[in-house]
């Protein structure tokens, strides 16, 4: 917890300490209770002033004053117990942390102290800095950093229910905003809580760390996924990835989050066994952070401005991570121009990711093959260039590209030639169809997939002969662009 | 009593009046936005042709594409061109 109790503004109401030497403990330290009979020694030598923390009859042989509140503790940012405090005119001169015979003797200027003890014990953790305790003391005593509107709940009312009939939910129950919580997400980045991070759409909502951190802890986040919201935020709203778009289309899209770089393993994200499934808190709540944000912030509710006719699963929340440690191929992020080893957070307009079986390819041109023909059918079999897509390649395949010695390159280019598909067949009723592309493709061939289109991620579990493709919508400039972000605290 | 934060921009929408209806169509200038969607342009023409032959003027306008909001310089040419707008979705 950042603290302010050394600001001038905190100052004013910081309790003066009595001059003298100072001591601060707590019953629930066998340091302190190895000291009390020192401090019953040194009271009767020195102006002693004993502050206890937990139980206001400890230690029996001193005059104690009771800061069971943590009030004097944590305006004095004691953060062990026993501290020794030495006083002139008001003001702190000397701190000794612990018991440390040569420390306490020579801020209290009394000599053979505490005969019989060992010359060094550490103390324990003060209570003002208990984690479970510091948020609310900040609250308490630092007086709010945050800016946004308190909404009280009453006693006898569900605070779920109560944020269902606002309109502030995905439909599901969210873990409730309380401004403890909130701080403690805010832990979770460097940046000031009241920094715009992205204008949201539809809205056009300047969206500050804050409200992102609130998002965050309602989707169940902890705070060291916040980085990960925030970059996946900014990448959302930027023109390229048209966020409004993407809500408006009446087609089944929504943001599919994936991460890459070292915050994958700190934070505990899944890159392999049912990736795209549920169990896995980071990946479950990182994609929900960024849809509660959108929809609360930005404004961007379904019937409202999102006009998906179908929607999907995923637009509850859709994040992964690829599976560098295991993939033949460089990350994701470097065909993004990033450095291998950086967080990053890709954010690709798709749709539910879609299986491809092949259980007996065990040769490269024949599972690509079997990718191509999944591919050419994606959205529409007579549509092309209009939709990207990511192939997502799980270990098992993805060794027989390995032993082949194929690159990723290699396999992207062996698609794009594998799904030139034949203008013939794409016209407006080929094939007993009528939908399809005007006449002028007639006689054509015609690519699938704009060049950089198709990505290529490698994830999924360790057993099973299957692959996946995630569908897009409108790319380009037409519709959404994928973005790729570096994460930072 | 729980005090939670709330999760919105806390904005108040800008109440605007809506501009005042056409009474007669005979000499006002009336644009018609063609967001890009396939085949707004014929729904468009149709319309043209019916708006002339009540005397309106009519200038033509494009979005760029119909997934983003139209830009902020072509809303307002049109709404210093125009006493009238209609914005066309086809598909």
């Amino acid at each position: 917890m950042s603290r302010a109790s050394s600001t001038d503004e905190n100052e004013a109401v910081k309790p003066p300490l009595p001059s003298g030497v100072v001591a601060f403990v707590k019953r629930d330290c066998p340091t302190c209770e190895l000291v009390a009979p020192v401090l019953e020694a040194l009271a009767k030598r020195v102006e002693l002033t004993v502050y206890t923390q937990d139980d206001p009859e400890f230690p029996a042989g001193v005059e104690r004053i009771d800061d069971t509140d943590l009030s004097v503790s944590w305006h004095h940012d004691i953060e062990a117990v026993p501290t020794l405090v030495r006083v002139e005119s008001g003001r702190e001169v000397e701190r000794a942390l612990g018991w440390h015979r040569g420390e306490w003797e020579a801020l209290t200027g009394v000599a053979d102290l505490g005969e019989g003890l060992p010359d060094w014990r550490p103390g324990c953790g003060s209570l003002s800095v208990d984690p479970s305790r510091a948020p609310e003391l900040a609250i308490r005593f630092s007086g709010s950093k945050l800016g946004a509107r308190r909404v009280e709940i009453a006693s006898q009312e569900d605070e779920q229910e109560a944020f269902f009939d606002r309109g502030w939910t995905d439909g599901l129950p969210i873990v409730p905003p309380t401004e403890g919580r909130v701080l403690a997400m805010l832990e979770g980045t460097t940046r000031a809580p009241d920094e715009v991070v992205a204008v949201v759409p539809p809205d056009l909502a300047p969206c500050t760390v804050e409200k992102v951190a609130i998002n965050a802890v309602m989707a169940g986040c902890k705070p060291e996924y916040l980085p990960v919201v925030l970059a996946a935020l900014e990448a959302a709203c930027t023109d390229e990835f048209n966020m409004h778009g993407l809500l408006a289309t009446t087609m089944s899209v929504g943001p599919v989050l994936i991460v890459n770089g070292p915050i994958r393993n700190r934070i505990g994200m899944n890159s392999g066994k049912n990736v795209f499934g549920q169990g896995n808190r980071a990946n479950s709540t990182i994609g929900r952070a960024l849809q509660l944000t959108v929809r609360n912030v930005g404004g961007g509710r379904p019937g409202e401005v999102d006009r998906a006719t179908l929607g999907n699963p995923g637009k509850l929340g859709f994040c992964f991570a690829e599976d560098e440690e295991g993939s033949p191929w460089t990350p994701l992020n470097t065909d993004f121009g990033h450095d291998a080893g950086t967080d990053t957070v890709m954010l690709f307009p798709g749709e539910g990711p879609r299986t491809i079986v092949d259980q007996l390819a065990r040769d490269p041109e024949s599972l690509a093959r079997a990718f191509a023909v999944a591919l050419r059918s994606m959205l529409s079999p007579k549509m092309v260039m209009a939709f990207d897509a990511i192939l997502v390649v799980s270990p098992e395949h993805s060794r027989v590209f390995r032993d082949a010695g194929w690159s990723k390159a290699d396999l992207l280019a062996k698609l794009h030639e594998l799904t030139l598909m034949n203008g013939d067949d794409l016209v407006r009723g080929a094939d007993g169809i009528a939908e399809g592309l005007p006449e002028w493709a007639a006689g054509k061939q015609l690519p699938k997939f704009k060049p950089d289109g198709l990505r290529v991620v490698h994830a999924g579990g360790g057993a099973g002969l299957f692959s996946a493709i995630i569908p897009g919508w409108a790319n380009g400039e037409m519709g959404s662009a994928q973005v790729c972000k570096e994460i930072k605290k | 009593m729980t005090t939670l934060l709330d999760p919105t921009s806390e904005r108040v929408p800008a109440e605007r009046a809506r501009a005042a209806r056409l009474a007669i169509l005979e000499g006002k200038t009336v644009g018609l936005l063609d967001i890009a969607k396939a085949r707004g342009d014929i729904f468009l023409d149709q319309l043209e042709e019916r708006l002339v032959e009540r005397g309106a003027e009519v200038i033509r306008y494009a979005k760029p594409t119909f997934t983003k909001p139209a830009p902020i310089d072509l809303r307002h040419e049109i709404a210093t061109q125009c006493d009238a707008v209609v914005e066309a979705l086809a598909d």
